[in-house]
């Protein structure tokens, strides 16, 4: 038996990009297991949720959930592994915020399954649509009920970090790994239960190496109608809508710097309540119009305003989702 | 709940009291919104009455109240009664919310039960919010005493004066080489038929040479930044090209000038002037201005007859445009109007047949002092009308156009009647679509018109043409017109035709607003604070609007605006400091990350940017609390106090009635 402190990692509705920006720490993967025991994983090693079950309350140190609760499952383990865990980490922009999941907030659950088992790839003659229980010889067979809305994990349960990002960065990953680390040797302090951790406080442009000069935009462009994209200056004055005035800083403007635009994945930041409308008002604040007609041109080139300015935090959002979802019933 | 709230449900008469149960509200307020501290609620008559004040400082005081919720009108209107009435009674004048259930609720419903529930989700989401507010102080500030006049018309004149006579600075900026205005141009003023001139020059020349103006002719505002009290305005002083000091107004340079050059200001394109001219002889300050577009030396070198005879060597040809930085405490818009462009009625016919003229045309051809003396004879500069016919409402109050009416055209109309009628003896017909002739001895006027013989057509003009259609049409401008009260098209044959524009923001007025941090309405004025009891102060404190520029209007008007406009500036000077908002936006420069979205979004100038630490300031002295920069700051840097996120979301929840029981998850 071992004495090391327990570390769980779970994913629920998500696309397992978390599990693999983790592994990518490379050799400090290998610090977590010598440090950790490795008790619940399901992606890296077999284990039984009522494994878990049996566990003592708060007996696993450490859970990074990575995921929002898309199901009855996902919401089972998140309260789960609330109950097990001390330190439960929304790991990851689909825990934090929903992420591009939540963009299924926009439809009723209903019509996200009609779509998935009766459109022209899915021929579906006889309107059969999978049922969530169902009896065969060996008894009851269940799978699990979509909810009406895609939820972040602080929806459903207390949450003591929100470590953000789609996936976070492997080098805040690692960073956060020896912080934990360093707790259980005691030689550190955990931040403030709520704190979002593995990132910084300000925003993309703090990090991102690009001229910056009063904003004045005429029109907005996709990135790949712009030629010759200028590689010094920002790109949101060179019209195309850049997510990096309103997205939390600590990803090292990766995007930007690669030459593409900021989409938004590490979140609002500190002070920000609903990032969509952060970044509308910003966005419609330098446009560069006289007339209501040339407003609503330029804001024509932002085909997808959802999209744009609500890609990873929908769930997240004030309105967390549209109102046909809010007039289905649960 | 630590906060003890009190609510007070106006009944404003039956403003209120008509359409909402205020009764119902003030009792389902002290039941309902226990929980969030409302200890009292009350509802009265009239709250903004001595009475109603003092119920409110009774309770502050015998009840211990720490937050006051008044459910009246607009904040705009009675916010500061209430502020003050909490002041007096020893809480802070920001612990006190309006909840607004006039202006939102009962003058946009009929509907009692619905009226009378949505006043209750007013109040409830001021309850919420006045608890979330936080205790501010005023920041107070030295005004400094001088004014800076914008406009040397009859409004800005009148202005300048007013405040000079009390012995304060004006700077008077006038962007024509003259002061004087439109009124300068004029031969006769309606109804008295004084003479233009002779009314307004001893003015102008009283502001010419007061001893508290500084006359700035030539001259335009180019920037205006800082606040009431302390505002600092770029001034471009144009070239003349005569040097001020040594000119002594002789005029031997205008004569001696070789170049004749159309006079279409001054003049209205009906006669002459030099290059180098003043506009007209009584002009104020008389230092001619050189056109430098039309002056032959400027084009080829060489000539400068007006140098070699010039007296006192007051030319400078060398002479560059100059930039004056001035201080001064509040600031006097009297910009004035353009007059309509009557070419814009293609079937009017002006510009195309020559025997239609503008008002301001008129104007000049009656004027003694005019390129016709005064007489008044068509285009050809002889020949004197038998018959004159005079359209009322040109561009006004016709939706192609401008669909407001322009006040004075309708007796600058009957003035012509009468001057024409006076000096020809010639058949006059006026137009008109509804003659207005409000205000002190105007009808008066209208009826001696009518008694001297002119007829009145009541219908909009269809056309001015001179396709005849028979011998008695032929050669003559025929009107065409339905009489409107004989029920019938007419065709009138006449040998004039005279254009009553109306009158039009100037072209640039949208500039100069956004330049002075003030707005215009729909047509383009500038827009007063109050329409009724605010009329000539703005929305931006120190700014002022008189005149013409805040919508049309005649002569006593324009006068009395100007005047009004003095009291205020000078009401703010003998306070010598003004208290600003405490409402401010500010930047937490640890989350700024230097975006600039924000830059160049203040009205007021009052954004910079750090370059050494890269991040955003904001000077809490320029900043007015308008909130642009809060709502455009991507990274929720900016706050404005009194605006949080906290009280506007508590402001939400309580809009939403979730303040009356626990939220459930």
């Amino acid at each position: 038996m071992t004495t090391k402190p327990k570390f769980a990692m779970y994913w629920a509705a998500s696309c397992g990009g978390c599990e693999i920006a983790v592994l990518n720490t490379h050799e400090k993967i290998l610090d977590v297991d010598a440090n950790f025991d490795v008790v619940f994983w399901p992606v890296a090693m077999d284990a039984k949720y009522h494994d878990v079950e049996a566990m003592e309350d708060g007996s696993i140190l450490l859970t990074l959930f990575n995921g929002g609760i898309r199901n009855d499952e996902n919401e089972h383990i998140a309260k789960l592994l609330r109950q097990k865990s001390k330190i439960l980490v929304a790991f990851g922009s689909c825990a934090c915020e929903g992420c591009i999941p939540g963009l299924a907030n926009l439809s009723p659950v209903g019509d996200i399954v009609h779509t998935a088992f009766n459109t022209i790839t899915t021929d579906n003659p006889n309107e059969i649509y999978p049922r969530t229980s169902y009896d065969v010889p060996e008894g009851e067979l269940h799978i699990p009920t979509l909810s009406r809305m895609v939820r972040p994990l602080e929806q459903v349960v207390d949450v003591d970090y929100f470590m953000p990002g789609c996936p976070p960065e492997s080098h805040q990953i690692a960073a956060v790994i020896d912080l934990v680390i360093k707790v259980v040797k005691g030689e550190a302090e955990l931040p403030p239960k709520g704190s979002v951790i593995g990132c910084g406080d300000s925003t993309v442009c703090d990090e991102c190496p690009r001229a910056r000069n009063v904003k004045f935009i005429k029109e907005f462009k996709r990135i790949q109608d712009v030629a010759p994209v200028d590689p010094t200056l920002c790109l949101l004055e060179q019209g195309i809508p850049c997510n990096g005035p309103a997205t939390r800083s600590g990803c090292n403007a990766r995007c930007p710097q690669a030459g593409a635009q900021c989409i938004g994945c590490y979140g609002p930041a500190e002070g920000v309540m609903d990032y969509g409308a952060r970044l509308i008002t910003a966005f419609s604040s330098v446009i560069d119009a006289n007339t209501p007609e040339e407003i609503d041109h330029i804001l024509d080139g932002i085909p997808d305003p959802t999209g744009q300015v609500y890609r990873f935090n929908l769930a997240g959002s004030l309105l967390k989702a549209n109102r046909e979802v809010w007039k289905v019933k649960g | 709940m630590t906060e003890r709230v009190g609510v007070y449900v106006c009944h404003c008469g039956s403003n209120i009291a008509g359409t909402v149960d205020v009764v119902d509200v003030a009792n389902w307020a002290a039941e309902k919104l226990g929980r969030q501290g409302v200890i009292i609620a009350r509802e009265y008559k009239f709250m903004c009455s001595s009475l109603g004040q003092e119920l409110i400082e009774k309770d502050i005081k015998e009840l211990g109240l720490t937050r006051v919720v008044v459910a009246a009108c607009s904040p705009h209107l009675h916010e500061k009664t209430f502020r003050t009435a909490a002041k007096n009674a020893g809480l802070n004048p920001y612990l006190v919310e309006l909840a607004s259930i006039r202006e939102q609720v009962s003058w946009v419903h009929s509907d009692k039960a619905v009226a009378t529930a949505k006043a209750k989700a007013v109040v409830s989401g001021a309850v919420s919010r006045v608890i979330e507010n936080a205790a501010l102080e005023e920041i107070k500030v030295p005004i400094n005493p001088n004014t800076l006049v914008v406009g040397g018309g009859i409004a800005g004149i009148q202005s300048a004066l007013e405040i000079a006579n009390a012995g304060f600075h004006v700077y008077l900026v006038e962007r024509e080489p003259s002061i004087g205005g439109h009124m300068a141009q004029f031969d006769k003023t309606f109804p008295t038929l004084d003479c233009s001139a002779c009314i307004l020059t001893p003015r102008m020349v009283e502001a010419g040479t007061h001893p508290n103006i500084t006359l700035l002719t030539w001259s335009e505002v180019t920037n205006v930044a800082g606040y009431v009290g302390n505002f600092h305005v770029t001034i471009k002083k144009k070239a003349r090209f005569i040097n001020e000091e040594l000119c002594t107004g002789c005029g031997i340079c205008q004569e001696k000038c070789p170049k004749k050059v159309i006079d279409d200001v001054y003049e209205a394109g009906l006669g002459y002037r030099k290059a180098v001219y003043t506009p007209f002889a009584q002009a104020v300050p008389n230092f001619p201005v050189m056109d430098k577009e039309n002056c032959t030396y400027f084009i080829k070198g060489t000539c400068k007859a007006c140098e070699k005879f010039c007296p006192t060597g007051a030319i400078d040809f060398n002479q560059q445009d100059e930039m004056l930085h001035i201080d001064v405490g509040n600031i006097v818009l009297a910009t004035g109007y353009d007059l309509f462009d009557a070419r814009r009625v293609s079937n009017y016919g002006y510009g195309r047949l020559p025997n239609v003229f503008t008002s301001l045309e008129f104007e000049r051809l009656s004027n003694a002092a005019g390129p016709t003396s005064g007489n008044i004879v068509l285009r050809d500069g002889k020949t004197t009308p038998k018959s004159v016919g005079i359209i009322h409402c040109v561009g006004s109050r016709d939706k192609n156009f401008n669909n407001y009416c322009s006040v004075i055209c309708c007796m600058q109309g009957l003035k012509f009647a009468h001057l024409v009628h006076e000096r020809t003896g010639a058949t006059v017909y006026n137009f008109y679509i509804d003659m207005r002739t409000a205000y002190k001895a105007y009808d008066e006027f209208y009826q001696r018109v009518l008694e001297e013989g002119t007829l009145f057509v009541r219908g909009k003009v269809a056309e001015v043409t001179n396709a005849a259609r028979n011998e008695r049409e032929k050669g003559k401008l025929i009107i065409q017109v339905e009489d409107t009260l004989a029920g019938k098209q007419r065709r009138i044959p006449v040998d004039m035709v005279i254009l009553s524009s109306g009158l039009q923001p100037r072209a640039d007025a949208k500039e100069v607003g956004k330049m002075f941090g003030i707005s215009c309405s729909m047509d383009g004025w500038f827009t007063e604070k109050h329409p009724k009891l605010d009329p000539v102060a703005t929305m931006t404190e120190g700014i002022y609007i008189v005149g013409c520029a805040q919508g049309p209007k005649d002569i006593p008007s324009s006068v009395a605006q100007g005047a009004a406009a003095s009291a205020r500036v000078l009401d703010k000077i003998l306070q010598k400091e003004v208290a600003l908002e405490p409402i401010k936006a500010s930047v937490n420069q640890a989350l700024c990350s230097g975006c600039k979205i924000c830059n160049g979004l203040c009205p007021f100038n009052a954004i910079t940017f750090i370059e050494d630490d890269k991040v955003t300031s904001i000077n809490p002295a320029l900043c007015q609390g308008c909130g642009t920069c809060v709502a455009a700051c991507p990274a929720g840097a900016i706050s404005g106090t009194g605006f949080s996120n906290e009280q506007i979301i508590a402001q939400i929840d309580g809009l939403m009635m979730r303040n009356l029981e626990p939220i459930v998850a």
